[in-house]
């Protein structure tokens, strides 16, 4: 799935970052493929706030939608 | 180097947004730059001279990448620079350490400051200061820059500056450029400005590089760094109700309530009042005609340029220290609690569906209500934004919509005068305004919004020193830019008032004012004064008495009026002349169309009987941005489609 798809309080992993320039701005702020963030906040119709370690970040739906996740159990 | 009692050393500050490098350059240099918990603040490179030390203070990054105006200014900075302090937030250390490991990769001279140790500590984070430097290969200080720990050791270890530990894999892609390190790392990354700069073809090793980078700073990470969680603490659960939607929007609308009840009737009415009428009105005026009168006869010219209608002494000193002083002041409180507190971001994410619907995101919010302070200063913010289009757009909404501190104080005590009705209808159309704006220009320029990405900083108790002290330099920096240009505006008109040129003015613009917007002829003079700046202006309207009605209709015109000479100047380096131009033009024209429909509309509300006026144009306002949304909201689906 996409990360516009996930819930609040979700743990997820990683999978793809689509967007080129996304995945350079991404992994700076140590969001790369394979890490595990949890979903904080969705703001209806707008960005999803995803924390990872102490960082907190929130991304506008558009580019959540080019990101595939996979839900961590 | 034998002689380096005279060589002068090239140290740039560098660090991620928001980890305390103004402070630090402050420190060192002793100048007050603009400090705040949010990014962007510095938007123009700094220099201050300490010692054989010529230091720059630069806005901040996340990488030496250039994915925006303000990173490849930062990148500029650091490509000339002799050595780098690199400053490193101890709370997010595998977030920073990517770029101190980027500079490293360069090859550059570094020194890193820790900064923020007590936040560390109280979040339960403990860092092996020793460990990590051994595994970057060059000096970390500890400090916490708000309180000067560790400031004397870092400015005494800025000679131990020195090349650290590459990351390992990188180096050996960079031998193929006949280049210094710092420019092969970027050309091979792909950086097309470095690649330009030295006549090659850019690299593709951006996402080999990135990863190794990141896999490296994680590395060190796991092993210095040693965590006991603490529980969720009230900071981040404030941060949370900020976000929330259902707290949120109730918790935005109070805090712009609370600032309403702040600015709009405790300093606009209760400390105004006093200040305007009793202290200027009624003490200083009457002291300083008395003293003139000893030496200018009351009819002389003199005498009208001095203490006259437009007075040097009584009007210009009136409207600036006893009505615009007080509450920029005010504003500037308000603001500098926003930005430290780390609110602003949070509005961002609020409102990022909005903005999207006006091709922006939201992190054009914070450019917006920095443009309620000073619509110039959030001009230069815009350069944060992510793409020319956005800019643009940003540009013209501030210009054309957003009213600044000073004149948002003088139509604040205007509005408290007139009643709420009035106030709410003004507000409406305000917001109807800027929405339109932002949909027509989304529409007519071709592209799209970009995603928002932001970090949220911690939400942080402002420092009330910090808080203080800000207000305190934006207050002393309005007088002074605004002294020279009151006195400036004021001896023109009295000189224009007194030649008869202003008459003419007046009646080769009464089709304008009179016909068009219904107001006295009189109020020409207020809009030539708008020129200069937009509070002069609007304070300028109300030397000629109006009823109601027409103060209000003079309000909204002057609201979109065109914007002051300060931020004019802005606009044309930021979108070049032929643009700027362009920009400036249509808004002093679009004023007097969005002025003369309100007056019409009014006129015709009028003839219906028993109706009350300002409710139903409110009404009206409503409907008209309903309209608005629907198209738009019809538009986007069927492009969608």
């Amino acid at each position: 799935m996409t990360l516009d798809k996930v819930k609040k309080g979700q743990q997820i992993i990683i999978r793809k970052i689509l967007d080129e320039l996304v995945r350079a701005q991404a992994i700076r702020f140590g969001i790369a493929e394979g890490s595990v963030i949890t979903c904080q906040e969705i703001v209806p119709a707008g960005p999803v706030v995803v924390r990872r370690a102490k960082q907190e970040i929130a991304i506008g739906r558009n580019l959540a939608r080019n990101i595939d996740v996979e839900l961590v159990n | 180097m034998v002689d380096n009692k005279e060589k002068l050393i090239n140290a740039t500050i560098v660090g991620n947004p928001n980890v305390g490098k103004s402070v630090i350059f402050n420190n060192f240099t002793n100048t007050y730059t603009d400090v705040s918990n949010y990014p962007g603040t510095t938007v123009e490179a700094i220099c201050g001279r300490s010692g054989n030390f010529v230091f720059s203070d630069t806005p901040g990054t996340y990488g030496l990448s250039g994915f925006t105006e303000e990173e490849r200014l930062a990148r500029d900075i650091v490509l000339r620079s002799d050595m780098v302090i690199n400053v490193v937030d101890a709370t997010h250390l595998e977030r920073d350490l990517f770029l101190t490991q980027h500079l490293i990769d360069a090859g550059l001279q570094i020194v890193v400051a820790l900064n923020l140790m007590d936040e560390a500590e109280e979040q339960g984070i403990y860092i092996n200061v020793e460990k990590l430097e051994e595994e970057l290969g060059v000096p970390v200080i500890p400090t916490v820059a708000v309180n000067g720990d560790g400031m004397e050791k870092l400015l005494k270890l800025l000679c131990a500056a020195r090349v650290g530990n590459i990351t390992p894999g990188i180096m050996e892609n960079l031998s193929y450029y006949k280049l210094p390190q710092r420019e092969s790392l970027l050309v091979a990354e792909g950086d097309l400005d470095t690649a330009n700069r030295n006549n090659c073809k850019p690299g593709n090793r951006r996402d080999l590089f990135y990863r190794l980078r990141r896999d490296r700073v994680n590395g060190i990470v796991a092993s210095v760094v040693r965590e006991i969680t603490v529980e969720s603490s009230m900071a981040s659960r404030i941060g949370h109700i900020m976000l929330h939607p259902v707290t949120g929007i109730p918790m935005l609308l109070l805090t712009l309530f609370l600032i309403y009840q702040l600015i709009g009737v405790v300093v606009a009415q209760t400390l105004v009042g006093y200040t305007e009428e009793i202290v200027m009105g009624g003490m200083y005026q009457p002291f300083i005609r008395n003293l003139l009168s000893g030496f200018i006869s009351e009819q002389s010219t003199i005498w009208s340029i001095l203490a006259g209608k437009y007075g040097l002494f009584t009007m210009a000193v009136t409207y600036l220290f006893g009505l615009l002083l007080p509450l920029v002041m005010g504003f500037q409180l308000v603001l500098s609690i926003l930005e430290d507190s780390g609110y602003l971001p949070r509005i961002a994410v609020l409102m990022d569906r909005i903005l999207l619907g006006m091709g922006l995101n939201g992190q054009a919010v914070i450019p917006m209500i920095l443009g309620f302070g000073c619509v110039t200063m959030a001009t230069m913010s815009t350069r944060m934004l992510g793409s020319d289009r956005e800019k643009f757009i940003a540009i013209v909404i501030l210009a054309f919509t957003v009213p600044c501190s000073a004149q948002m104080a003088i139509i604040t005590s205007m509005m408290a005068g007139l009643g709420f009705y009035y106030a709410l209808a003004y507000g409406l159309i305000l917001f109807t305004i800027m929405v339109s704006t932002g949909i027509i220009l989304s529409r007519l320029l071709p592209g799209s919004p970009s995603g928002l990405w932001i970090d949220l900083p911690p939400v942080r108790l402002p420092r009330l020193s910090n808080v203080l002290k800000k207000t305190w330099i934006k207050s002393t920096d309005f007088v002074q830019e605004a002294v020279p240009l009151f006195a400036g505006g004021a001896l023109f008109l009295s000189v224009l008032e007194i030649t008869g040129g202003l008459e003419a003015i007046e009646n080769l613009l009464v089709p304008v004012t009179v016909n068009l917007l219904g107001l006295p002829k009189e109020v020409a003079g207020g809009f030539i004064m708008g020129f200069i700046r937009r509070e002069f202006g609007t304070a300028g309207l109300f030397t000629t008495p109006m009823n109601p009605v027409q103060q209000f209709v003079a309000l909204i015109t002057v609201t979109f009026f065109v914007p002051c000479i300060a931020t004019a100047m802005i606009i044309f380096k930021e979108r070049g002349w032929k643009q700027g131009a362009a920009i400036w033009l249509s808004i002093f024209v679009l004023a007097f169309v969005v002025g003369g429909i309100v007056s019409k509309l009014i006129s015709l509300i009028n003839i219906m009987p028993g109706v009350s006026v300002m409710p139903v144009l409110s009404g009206i306002t409503v409907l008209v941005l309903a309209l608005v949304l629907y198209i738009n909201w019809n538009g986007e689906e069927s492009l969608s489609r």
